[in-house]
């Protein structure tokens, strides 16, 4: 096995999550070499390169595409980038992180591959092996040669392409290893994923099983792989760094898109998606005036602000604030609900957080349910007290 | 200009869904269906943009069983000129329905393509961008607003992307797909529900189409998730205070 991360990079460095990214082709196979896939333009491309490279001990290699295309995020030309390096390295998996710049651009590149991608993946059962020698429904055309698996609907084989007898796998196909002649019967030893995401807004858990050709491609929730504290030997030199070679980049789709902006608040806040603790504001905070309340308190904690789906409609706060199946999943070790009533969209988007506190007036409320300390009481009064008697953020 | 979009029928997004006892998938038998929520946004713009007078048409695509034409008809209720159902067995997986889609827009020509960017169902978020991919189009996923400049030929975008909105300026033929903010669709009223049932639907199955529905995906199983321990109701902020920090050790 080996794995392509596809990584993002801000202001020299690599971001938290792609590094979740890392770990969750950890737990693909202990064998798993991890090329790190870096792209934009100019030095802080480079610096963050250098910073990877030493950044986690199962990164084995990292690939810099430094071009003009790449200085934002822009799925057209990041599509053809990861094809053009799928094809060159041939790897088992390739992996991103399940936000707004993962999901937009690993399904384009999935489909340039022509395979079936795996969105929001929170749990990898690790590599899983099927064992079958006695295979039946095989058929044969003049060109190929198909079998298919009992009860497993996996179906591999080989197709003969010109003169030479190419293999090509048409289930699983993992290492060269993964198939043996025995005896002149076939025996197969395949390797395959199983893995676990959410879907209806999180109400269910679904395993899948992947079948398809390489590469599986997963995006991955970060809040579901948690990086452990590394000690990385900076002398040991860490992984390679080397340019993909972009030659041979296809001009075909890009330069369709432009990008003309990006419309940020930059509050000084920690970032909602990474913060230790979040303090979120409901519809209960009633206007935009109010739910500085919710600033202020997360100020005192050195917390990120969060608002539900209401509060952001309502118009209290940006968009860019939204917790839940449609906003952003997070897991801090504290999540503080304020005027949150709990709806299911909003539950999918935090309910994996350490500890829940929720404070609403209506004891009824489905937070509550979810919430490790409860306050039923009133947001109006109950900020003001914890501003009080809150102490200084370390 | 033509634009099509496509819809998805899916369970009502006010059910309670309920897990099958064989862990198989989820009951959508005697379930209320409905048209997926982001599937309707994109109709509304797509409406939106047609009320406008920048386009001429809008065509309304569905996959999957006879039923599906249930959402179709609700689609042409809402606005939309025609439809087109193709007929599959089973759940398709984003791939193969970009795929049909890619043999719809060769047939169809469409200048505009928009999609919802999930459905709420399966929550993949995949389809929009592998049509893109298949057409060589370019796309603008999570939209927020578009507006369409029919002289110039491009389309402005803003998404929302994590931290904050980006904008974006695509050549025509494009796809997008939709978020929640992008409008408000609009109900049928009941004199065009009874004109839509005249409107006519197109039906094809993805052999006419000459598309090979394949899955590379197999669901092993799909449970319910683990259920958070009911936590203890406190009676005043100092208690939280208390709890938090010596108990939880959070702050």
């Amino acid at each position: 096995a080996s794995t392509l991360v596809l990584a993002e990079h801000e202001g020299g460095s690599i971001k938290a999550q792609s590094l979740s990214a890392v770990v969750a082709a950890n737990s693909l196979s202990q064998d798993n070499p991890v090329s790190l896939l870096l792209a934009g333009s100019g030095s802080s491309l480079h610096q963050a390169s250098e910073k990877a490279a030493t950044c986690h001990p199962s990164i084995s290699q990292v690939l810099v595409a430094d071009s003009e295309e790449f200085a934002y995020p822009l799925a057209e030309p990041w599509a053809k980038l990861i094809q053009l390096v799928q094809l060159k390295g041939d790897y088992s998996h390739v992996i991103a992180t399940s936000d707004s710049f993962g999901k937009n651009i690993l399904p384009r590149a999935a489909a340039l591959l022509d395979v079936s991608p795996v969105t929001d993946v929170v749990d990898i059962n690790g590599p899983r092996q099927f064992i079958s020698s006695s295979l039946q429904l095989e058929y044969y055309t003049p060109h190929a040669h198909f079998s298919y698996i009992p009860d497993t609907g996996i179906r591999y084989g080989y197709q003969e392409t010109g003169q030479a007898l190419h293999q090509k796998y048409f289930g699983v196909r993992s290492t060269s290893t993964s198939w043996l002649l025995v005896k002149g019967h076939r025996a197969l030893i395949l390797n395959c994923v199983e893995v676990c995401r959410p879907i209806y807004a999180g109400n269910a858990l679904c395993t899948v099983r992947y079948t398809g050709a390489n590469p599986c491609m997963l995006t991955v929730r970060s809040t579901s792989f948690p990086v452990p504290p590394i000690s990385v030997d900076s002398k040991s030199g860490g992984a390679s760094i080397s340019e993909v070679d972009l030659s041979t980049l296809d001009e075909d789709s890009v330069g369709k898109s432009r990008f003309i902006k990006l419309s940020s608040q930059d509050t000084g806040r920690p970032d909602l998606g990474s913060a230790k603790i979040v303090v979120t504001g409901g519809r209960a905070l009633k206007s935009a005036e109010n739910f500085k309340m919710i600033e202020k308190l997360a100020e005192k904690l050195g917390a990120a602000v969060g608002a539900t789906r209401a509060a952001v409609d309502a118009g209290f706060v940006p968009n860019d604030l939204q917790v839940g199946q449609t906003g952003k999943i997070v897991a801090p070790e504290l999540y503080m609900a304020f005027g949150v009533s709990g709806a299911i969209q909003h539950l999918a988007g935090m309910k994996d957080s350490k500890i829940i506190v929720a404070v609403n007036k209506d004891s009824d409320a489905p937070i509550f349910q979810v919430a490790d300390y409860g306050l039923v009481g009133d947001l109006f009064e109950v900020i003001p007290e914890l501003l009080e008697k809150l102490p200084e953020k370390k | 200009m033509k634009i099509m979009v496509a819809v998805k029928r899916v369970v009502d997004y006010a059910v309670k869904i309920r897990i099958k006892p064989d862990k198989s998938g989820v009951e959508t038998q005697n379930v209320k269906m409905s048209m997926n929520p982001f599937c309707e946004i994109a109709l509304e713009e797509a409406l939106k943009i047609k009320e406008s007078g920048l386009a001429k048409e809008v065509v309304a695509v569905t996959m999957g069983p006879s039923n599906c034409v249930d959402t179709l008809r609700t689609g042409l209720a809402m606005g939309a000129d025609r439809g087109i159902h193709v007929e599959a067995a089973r759940d398709l997986v984003p791939l193969s329905v970009a795929k049909v889609l890619k043999k719809l827009v060769e047939v169809e020509n469409p200048g505009f393509l928009i999609l919802g960017k999930q459905a709420i169902d399966d929550d993949c978020n995949q389809t929009g961008q592998m049509i893109a991919a298949l057409l060589g189009w370019p796309q603008g996923t999570f939209a927020s607003k578009v507006v369409l400049d029919k002289e110039k030929q491009v389309a402005t975008v803003d998404r929302e992307v994590d931290g904050g909105l980006e904008t974006l300026c695509l050549d025509l033929p494009a796809v997008i797909t939709t978020d929640l903010r992008l409008n408000q669709p609009r109900y049928a009223t009941l004199p065009n529900i009874m004109k839509a049932k005249s409107k006519p639907i197109k039906r094809y199955t993805p052999e006419e189409l000459n598309v090979e529905i394949k899955s590379d995906l197999e669901v092993v199983q799909v449970t319910e998730p683990p259920k958070r321990k009911a936590g203890v109701i406190l009676s005043s902020v100092d208690e939280l205070i208390d709890k938090l920090k010596n108990e939880a050790h959070v702050i």
